[in-house]
């Protein structure tokens, strides 16, 4: 059963990075999570978060969508969008130390922490098209408020 | 995000303190870089014990400046990780080349 649900939409510039991992730790703090499932959270919405931001958007204006769900049993699920140039090749994209940007030493380690930090890691995305990244971490339910 | 400096035995320590993201990654990769040039030592040591977040833009940012002081023939240790920050370090690798150390002290002595 679905206790809750959020909806965000928040212009893709970097000061939201921080914005977005801690709306969405606020969002999952009613069922008391461990501290380490709360950093994994934060950690895996920023650097969705941030692909979104440098890879979408690039230097262009645009908006990054976040839609979650909390369900009693602790399903956390959680969809980052955005509208921006897509991935024209996933495969390599979602490889380990690969990044598309290496002048602005980024570590290409963003899509491995996601999938390591999260239960499931679902990427889709299409040049031209956007970007939707999906992820569902179960949180142990020690305390329902 | 801030940061503070400061030189102890042939080495400059740095403390972070707040998050490493890509929001802070630019303006503290800067910072670093003008006082290692500014500096007559070659020895690092990234002291974490007020970093209180760290992402992959943060991974980026710390490999930028290991290498550059190897370049330096320098040694480069980071201390005083949360379990955040050492989860990231594993994952990502970094634990692998770079040596931790539970404080400055024990850093300063391997050095």
């Amino acid at each position: 059963m679905i206790i809750n649900k959020m909806m965000l939409k928040l212009p893709a510039l970097s000061i939201n990075e921080a914005f977005a991992r801690s709306v969405v730790a606020a969002f999952i703090l009613p069922l008391d999570p461990t501290m380490q499932e709360l950093a994994d959270v934060k950690t895996a919405v920023s650097e969705a978060v941030t692909n979104a931001i440098i890879h979408g958007y690039g230097d262009c204006e645009g908006f990054i969508f976040i839609n979650a769900q909390l369900t009693r049993d602790g399903i956390f699920e959680i969809e980052i969008e955005d509208s921006g140039v897509g991935i024209s090749d996933l495969p390599l994209a979602l490889s380990p130390m690969y990044t598309s940007a290496p002048e602005l030493e980024r570590s290409g380690m963003g899509f491995t922490i996601m999938e390591q930090f999260m239960d499931s890691l679902v990427v889709d995305s299409k040049p031209g098209a956007g970007t939707k990244v999906r992820m569902v971490k179960k949180l142990q339910p020690r305390n329902l408020h | 995000m801030q940061l503070s400096f400061k030189q102890q035995k042939n080495t400059l320590i740095v403390t972070l303190t707040g998050d490493l993201d890509h929001h802070a990654a630019s303006n503290i990769r800067e910072k670093i870089d003008n006082e290692i040039q500014r500096g007559s030592t070659n020895n690092f040591i990234l002291d974490c014990s007020k970093l209180e977040f760290m992402d992959s833009s943060g991974i980026g940012m710390i490999i930028g400046r290991y290498k550059k002081i190897k370049s330096l023939n320098g040694k480069f240790y980071a201390t005083h990780l949360n379990s955040q920050v050492k989860r990231i370090f594993n994952v990502s690798g970094l634990d692998r080349i770079i040596n931790t150390y539970s404080d400055n002290k024990a850093a300063l002595k391997n050095l």
